[in-house]
C-alpha cells in the first residue's frame, strides 16, 4: 500500500498524462475535422480515404492524422539562414507550453467517485490543480502567453511577411484581452469565485446559466474567445491570402506542427472556457443533477455532458468559419474598441447593480423577500436580456463600425498632383 | 479624368438596415446558409469508386473517335477540315486515292495526338461528313507518349466501342447521315 502522499502524487501524475494526451490526440483529430467540415460546407467530401495501412479498410479518413503526423515528424528540420536561432526555436515551444499548461485548471467533468481498493479515500476531482484558487486568472494570463509565442516567431523570422502577422497579432490579442476579461468579471462577480469548478458549481446549484443571465456578456466573451483564439473572422495574423502564412511562414516541418497545434488547442481551451463559464459546464437539467456526491455513472454523465457541449462549440468555431469574411483591420480595431469595450462594461455594471441587489446585507435582502429565490433568478434574466437588447440598439443606433470609405467626389485632381508634389518626387516618365 | 466628368456613374452604398446594423441577426443568416450546406448534396465524387454522372453523353467532349459507315468502311475523305479547324495542331492525316467509287480520298493514315488535344470539339464542327467525333470516355489513361497517340485504326475501334452506347449523332444533330 502506498502512503497518501504518494498516492496523491500517482494521481496528478495520472491525471497530468491523461489530459496531455488527450489534448494533443484531440487537437489532432479536430484538424481532420475542421478539413472535413470545410469540405461538407462546401459541398466537397473532404480527407476520407486514409484507414488502417496495407489494407483496404478506411475508416472515414480517421488515419489521416497519423499519416499527417508521420510525415511532419520526418520532415526536415530546416533553419533558414536570416532567421534569430535561438528566439526561432524557443517561439513555438512557448507558445505549445503555455497552450498545455492552461489545461490545469480546467476541469473535465465533476468528480470521480473514490476508488478504495487503490487507497483513494476521496473522490477525485477531475482537475489537475485542485488547489488553485485563482483558476480563472491563470487560465487567463497562459492564454496571453500565447502572443508572446506569436511575436517571438514573427520577430525572430526576419521576415515581412511574419513581422506583419507578428504585429497584428499583438495588437489583436491585446486589444481583445480587455472584452475578454470582461466577459469573465460579469461571471466571477456574479458567482464570487474564480475556480472553475466552483462557477459551474454555481450555476448546477442555481440551474440558471450565465448565458441566461448575462447574454450580453456571453456574446461579448465568444466574440472575444473567437479573437483570442485567432479563429476566423478574426484570422489577421495568418491570412493566406497577403501574409502567405503570418507569423509562421518561415517555419517548417514539427515546429510548423507546434504552431499549428497549438493554435488548435487554443480553441479547444476557449471553447472549454465558454463552456464553464457560460453554459452551465457539465450541468444539463434534469439529467446530471448537482450535488457534490455522485455515483460512477453520474461522474461519466457529468463528463459526456461537458464533452458535448465543448465538442458542440468547436463545431460552431468550424461552421463560423465559414460563414462570415474576414475583417478588415480598422474594423477589427472598431469591434474591439467601439462595440466590445462598451458593450462589456454595461454588461459588468449591469451584473454588478443586480448582485448587489441581491446580496443579503442591501436593505435586508430586498428582492429575495419580495420576489422569493425563483423570482430574484427570474428577474437578473429579464434584466440581462433587456440589457442585452438595449445594448445591441445602442450599437446599431451609433453605427461605431462603419467608416466613411466612399469615393470622394470633390477630389480635385490638381489639388491631389500639389500634394504629391514634394522636393526629391521623380519626375513622371 | 476629372471627377464631374459626366462618364462616371457614382454608386452609392447600400445602407445597412436595423438587424444588420445590429449584427447578430446576419451572423444567423450566414450561419443557416452555412448549416445548409452542410448537410446538402455533395457535387464532388469519390472517383475510382464511383463514376461521375454525365449529362447527355452525346455532347460530352472526351476520347475521339473516327466513325464507319454503313459498309463498315471509315466515314473519312481525308478533306483536312478538322487538321485545319485544329487550334492545338493534334490531327495528322496523310490522304491517298480512295479504293472506292463514291469518294475520291481516304486517309490513309490518320493520328491523333490526345496529349496535344484540349477537347474543344471543333474537329467535330468542322467535319463536313460526321466523320470524327468526340466520345464520353473521360478516363483516357496511357504510360508514354507514344501510347497516347491514336492512329486510325486505335480511332476506329473507339467507335466500334462506344457505337451502341452513343449513336453517331449525324440523325438527332441533323448532321449529313
Amino acid at each position: 500500500m502506498m502512503s497518501v502522499e504518494t498516492t496523491a502524487l500517482v494521481l496528478v501524475l495520472v491525471k497530468i498524462a491523461l489530459m496531455l494526451g488527450g489534448i494533443m490526440t484531440a487537437a489532432a483529430y479536430f484538424v481532420l475535422l475542421e478539413r472535413r467540415v470545410a469540405a461538407w460546407v462546401q459541398d466537397r467530401h473532404g480527407p476520407n480515404r486514409v484507414g488502417i495501412p496495407l489494407t483496404k479498410i478506411r475508416l472515414m479518413g480517421l488515419g489521416q492524422p497519423l499519416a499527417d503526423g508521420l510525415k511532419m515528424i520526418f520532415k526536415e528540420e530546416y533553419i533558414p539562414a536570416q532567421v534569430d536561432r535561438p528566439l526561432y526555436i524557443i517561439a513555438p515551444i512557448v507558445i505549445m507550453t503555455a497552450a498545455l499548461a492552461a489545461f490545469a485548471a480546467i476541469p473535465l467533468g465533476s468528480v470521480v467517485p473514490e476508488i478504495t481498493q487503490l487507497g483513494i479515500k476521496e473522490p477525485i476531482p477531475l482537475l489537475v490543480a485542485t488547489q488553485l484558487d485563482v483558476g480563472m486568472l491563470y487560465v487567463f494570463a497562459l492564454s496571453s502567453i500565447a502572443v508572446y509565442g506569436v511575436i517571438l516567431g514573427g520577430w525572430s523570422s526576419n521576415s515581412k511577411y511574419s513581422f506583419l502577422g507578428g504585429l497584428r497579432s499583438s495588437a489583436q490579442m491585446i486589444a481583445y484581452e480587455l472584452p475578454l476579461g470582461l466577459g469573465i468579471l460579469g461571471v466571477v462577480l456574479a458567482c464570487h469565485s474564480l475556480r472553475l469548478d466552483a462557477i459551474i458549481q454555481h450555476q448546477a446549484d442555481s440551474g440558471v446559466w450565465f448565458v441566461l443571465a448575462q447574454p450580453l456578456g456571453f456574446v461579448v466573451f465568444l466574440v472575444a474567445a473567437f479573437a483570442e483564439a485567432g479563429r476566423l473572422p478574426f484570422d489577421l495574423t495568418e491570412c493566406e491570402q497577403e501574409l502567405v502564412g503570418g507569423y509562421h511562414t518561415e517555419y517548417g516541418g514539427m515546429k510548423l506542427v507546434l504552431f499549428l497545434t497549438a493554435e488548435f488547442i487554443h480553441m479547444i481551451t476557449a471553447s472549454f472556457l465558454i463552456v464553464i463559464l457560460y453554459l452551465g459546464g457539465w450541468h444539463l437539467w434534469g439529467v446530471t443533477g448537482s450535488g457534490v456526491d455522485v455515483g460512477w455513472v453520474g461522474a461519466l454523465l457529468r463528463m459526456a455532458v461537458l464533452m458535448a457541449k465543448t465538442f458542440g462549440l468547436i463545431f460552431f468555431f468550424m461552421l463560423i468559419r465559414w460563414s462570415w469574411p474576414r475583417f478588415r483591420f480598422d474594423q477589427l480595431m472598431s469591434l474591439a474598441w467601439k462595440v466590445m469595450l462598451p458593450l462589456g462594461l454595461l454588461n459588468l455594471v449591469a451584473v454588478a447593480i443586480c448582485t448587489e441587489l441581491a446580496h443579503p446585507s442591501v436593505a435586508g435582502n430586498w428582492l429575495d423577500s419580495r420576489l422569493g429565490g425563483g423570482g430574484t433568478a427570474l428577474f437578473f434574466c429579464v434584466a440581462g436580456w433587456g440589457v442585452a437588447f438595449l445594448g445591441l440598439c445602442a450599437v446599431a443606433l451609433t453605427q461605431p463600425m462603419i467608416g466613411d470609405n466612399r469615393p470622394r467626389r470633390n477630389l480635385d485632381l490638381q489639388h491631389v498632383d500639389q500634394q504629391l508634389d514634394f522636393e526629391g518626387r521623380p519626375s513622371a516618365g | 479624368m476629372q471627377s464631374n466628368d459626366t462618364r462616371i456613374k457614382w454608386v452609392e452604398e447600400p445602407q445597412l438596415g436595423w438587424a444588420g446594423r445590429m449584427y447578430l441577426p446576419l451572423v444567423f443568416g450566414g450561419l443557416t446558409t452555412t448549416a445548409r450546406h452542410l448537410v446538402s448534396e455533395k457535387v464532388t465524387v469519390s472517383y475510382p469508386d464511383e463514376e461521375p454522372k454525365l449529362g447527355n453523353k452525346l455532347i460530352y467532349r472526351g476520347v475521339h473517335r473516327l466513325n464507319r459507315d454503313e459498309q463498315g468502311r471509315v466515314k473519312c475523305v481525308a478533306c483536312f477540315l478538322c487538321a485545319t479547324a485544329c487550334p492545338a495542331h493534334c490531327i495528322d492525316i496523310l490522304a491517298a486515292e480512295s479504293p472506292w467509287e463514291d469518294r475520291e480520298k481516304y486517309p490513309q493514315s490518320f493520328t491523333i495526338d490526345e496529349l496535344r488535344c484540349i477537347y474543344c470539339g471543333m474537329c467535330e464542327e468542322a467535319c463536313p461528313v460526321d466523320a470524327i467525333e468526340l466520345t464520353s470516355l473521360y478516363n483516357l489513361t496511357g504510360r508514354s507518349r507514344e501510347e497516347m497517340i491514336f492512329d486510325k485504326e486505335k480511332l476506329l475501334s473507339v467507335y466500334d466501342a462506344t457505337k451502341d452506347s452513343e449513336p453517331m449523332q449525324s440523325k438527332s444533330l441533323g448532321g449529313t447521315l
